[in-house]
């Protein structure tokens, strides 16, 4: 691949959109050395990027370049030789761009993941060819099945280590689906890498001849970069209204559009809506971009809808297809993980964030505190940093909801304290 | 490589890019009481007015314009900022950190040291003036590593300070934009994207750009394998060989700080060609002041810079 085939495509190349995926492992299982692996064989980390770390390299006395360094970017993380916080790369091939995001693997792990994850549609899970199937490879793979992402696959890395043995990665294979089996983990795929190398990563390397599967970059190529192939139904959280009444232009006196993006599903002119909460049907007049009347909108366009008839609609609101209505609940079980350092307080009041819209919220129950090392569920009073609970909770205001596992964009809320305006959990509902 | 037919409908990535980037203006508008938009006359930020122009018309922006001007800018780019700021009929402000020295709260340790970084104090002291809640910027992650690394939403507190290892968890598309009086929220719409992103942006919406970003002759002086322009406000020092040079830079700021590169390319699609082809990056080309420390921005973002 030439760096010229690397311009994204425009016009009528094939353009197969962005895929966002990330990176899991445990500490040093390689995904930093993964990471700069790809972005090296794509051609993406530029000669004064590679100059900056040969030097690092050398001043730590390595005398192969490290490409670790090339994500591990805050000082502290330098020194320590550490990832902390989750970071963002970027690549392309020339007909889809990628943003990885890099989860650390160490303390505050849940966290970090269950970020990564939220916006993620892959996930890779790095294995060490030495260690085999591990805790925390269970432990990871739970969080990318919590957080619902639909691709998974499992690096198993450092194959150079263990004489590139087939049967080595067969094993490992073996026991990983014996337990994604149980966990409900369906789409999974396994790759034999050296990351190191460049084995299957980009390349095939020359050492890995017994496996035909495809590389990692094929895989990424070819994987569906929506969220789900199902059917969605058409979500649309009002999220500012535009009324430029005040202009000089007598045609914008009576225009209301409402803007926001389309959580899911797809809505056309002419379809018949419901306006939430009012329950006030309409249709559609027309959805617009930028002065550009569009036939539909799709999963994640950022639109402007305007409606046949005059409704009272505000942020907050949410617009959706009279035949395919959302939850309305003020009462909502989820699973939630827990951010924050000072843990939750049973007695609190907070504010969950879903979609545009808020609600002050309690605790009415927790059902069970998942061990995610464990998988066994256990009864608890309050809940610590990266814990992970089934709850339920009460709130002030309705929500308009669907199954997380249905819908990410209106099955998943963040809780805020607002003592501190910190977001101190994350919620899937159920 | 394989290319596949997907089965659902595929935004292309740069309409991905500018749907995401319209929704977090949205969630600010949203949000955030009295935001501000900050517009430099570059390359990020003219994207990002249309991006905020996609977000918000037939109305006017929830916000107005505002430039940190340290007074030492290429004039080709504040008169192409009051130029675009006056066609779209919104309100600019500028503040200059000629201001801030004036008041004594910018100190020069010389009288050529850059002003680039004492920027943070001038956007400080107009935040504090407005009382904005909130200032939309044009940073991207893949500028650099300690980029890489900052929220989309990233909160900022009295002293403007960002604390990277205490950042608030940022999960699939739910801003927190919270703030308490004096505290202050930096958003980042176009985060995700990239130079090239940029630069493929400005071809398809077939933006308008200042023209020093376009191959022109200049003269310069080289220095340590880079090109430092020639201008009043850097001459040329006793013994330099100042040369004519075609170049254009890829980046625009503080005269003292940015440098431009050797260039004949005079259209977006040669920039976007020589863009894609460089083995060079964006800051590490352009960008005087980075390169004293390898962590020279995560400090600066500390202190308050943007
Ligand atoms: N032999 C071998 N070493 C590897 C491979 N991948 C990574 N490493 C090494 O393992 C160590 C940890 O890698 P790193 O990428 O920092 O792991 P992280 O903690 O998961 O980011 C480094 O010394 C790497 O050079 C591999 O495929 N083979
Ligand atoms: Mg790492």
């Amino acid at each position: 691949m030439s760096a010229i085939e690397n311009i994204p495509a425009q016009g009528n190349a094939v353009d197969n959109g962005l895929l966002r995926f990330l990176t899991c492992g445990s500490v040093d299982d390689g995904k930093s050395t993964l990471i700069g692996r790809l972005l090296f064989d794509t051609k993406t980390i530029l000669a004064d990027t590679l100059h900056a770390i040969e030097r690092t390299s050398q001043k730590r006395g390595m005398e192969a370049v490290d490409l670790s360094l090339l994500t591990d970017g805050l000082q502290a993380e330098r020194e320590q030789g550490i990832t902390i916080d989750v970071a963002y790369r970027y690549f392309t091939t020339g007909t889809r761009k990628y943003i990885i995001a890099d989860a650390p693997g160490h303390e505050q792990y849940t966290r970090n993941m269950v970020t990564a994850a939220s916006t993620a549609n892959l996930a890779i899970i790095l294995i060490d060819a030495r260690k085999g199937v591990l805790t925390q490879t269970r432990r990871h793979s739970y969080l990318a099945h919590l957080v619902n992402i639909p691709h998974v696959v499992v690096a198993v890395n450092k194959m150079d280590l263990v004489d590139y043995s087939q049967e080595r990665f067969e094993q490992i294979k073996a026991d990983y689906l014996a337990f994604a089996a149980k966990l409900g983990i369906d789409d999974v795929r396994f790759i034999p890498m050296s990351a190191l190398n460049g084995d299957m990563v980009v390349e095939r390397g020359e050492r890995l001849a017994w496996y035909d599967g495809p590389t990692l970059l094929d895989i990424l190529e070819t994987a569906p970069p929506a969220h789900t192939e199902r059917a969605e139904k058409f979500r649309f959280p009002v999220q500012y209204v535009c009324r430029p009444q005040d202009s000089a232009n007598p045609e914008l006196h009576d225009y209301r559009g409402f803007m926001g993006r389309v959580e899911s599903g797809e809505l056309a002119a002419g379809d018949a809506v419901t306006v939430l909460p009012s329950g006030l049907e309409t249709r559609v007049k027309a959805i617009e971009l930028y002065g550009e009347k569009l036939p539909r909108a799709t999963s994640e366009q950022s639109v402007t809808i305007l409606l046949e008839d005059e409704i009272d609609i505000s942020r907050g609101d949410m617009i959706v297809k009279t035949s395919e209505l959302p939850n309305v609940a003020k009462q909502i079980d989820a699973m939630l993980c827990w951010l924050s350092e000072t843990p939750l307080d049973p007695r609190r009041k907070y504010v969950v964030r879903h979609t545009t819209r808020e609600s002050k919220a309690m605790l009415a129950g927790i059902e069970y505190r998942m061990d995610i090392n464990t998988m066994e569920r256990q009864p608890a009073e309050k809940l610590a940093m990266n814990d992970i609970a089934r709850v339920s909770l009460k709130l002030a205001q309705p929500l308009f909801t669907d199954p997380y596992v249905d819908s990410r964009g209106t099955g998943a809320f963040i809780v805020i304290d607002e003592s501190s305006n910190n977001t101190v959990g994350a919620g899937m509902i159920l | 490589m394989s290319t596949t037919t997907l089965s659902k409908a595929t935004l292309s990535h740069l309409d991905w890019l500018e749907a995401e980037a319209i929704h977090i203006m949205r969630e600010v508008a949203g949000q955030c009481a009295n935001p501000v938009l900050l517009f430099s006359g570059g390359k990020d930020s003219i994207c990002m007015l249309r991006v905020a122009e996609k977000a918000f018309r037939p109305g006017r922006f929830p916000f107005p314009l505002m430039h940190i001007d340290t007074g030492h800018n290429y004039k080709e780019v504040t008169d192409f900022r009051d130029k675009r700021a006056a066609e779209l009929g919104e309100r600019l402000i500028v503040r200059s950190v000629e201001e801030s020295m004036a008041r004594g709260t910018v100190v020069l340790k010389s009288a050529d040291e850059s002003r680039n970084k004492h920027q943070s104090v001038t956007l400080l002291e107009a935040i504090e003036e407005f009382g904005f809640d909130a200032c939309i910027g044009g940073a991207r992650r893949d500028e650099e590593k300690a980029r890489a690394k900052e929220r989309i939403c990233s909160f900022r507190d009295e002293f403007g300070q960002w604390d990277p290892k205490n950042q608030r968890p940022e999960l699939w598309s739910l801003y927190n934009a919270r703030a308490f009086k004096g505290e202050n929220i930096r958003v980042f719409p176009i985060s995700n994207w990239t130079e090239i992103d940029v630069w493929q942006y400005i071809e398809r919406e077939k933006l308008e750009l200042p023209s020093i970003y376009f191959a022109h002759t200049r003269p310069v002086v080289r220095k340590a394998g880079g090109m430092l322009p020639v201008t009043e406000i850097t001459p040329a020092k006793p013994g330099d060989v100042v040369e004519d040079v075609l170049v254009r830079f890829r980046t625009v700021g503080d005269i003292t700080c940015t440098a431009p590169v050797e260039s004949a390319a005079d259209t977006v699609a040669k920039i976007i060609e020589e863009t894609a082809t460089t083995t060079i990056t964006e800051r590490g080309a352009t960008r005087l002041d980075d390169q004293t420390s390898e962590a020279s921005m995560e400090q600066r973002k500390k202190e308050g810079y943007f």
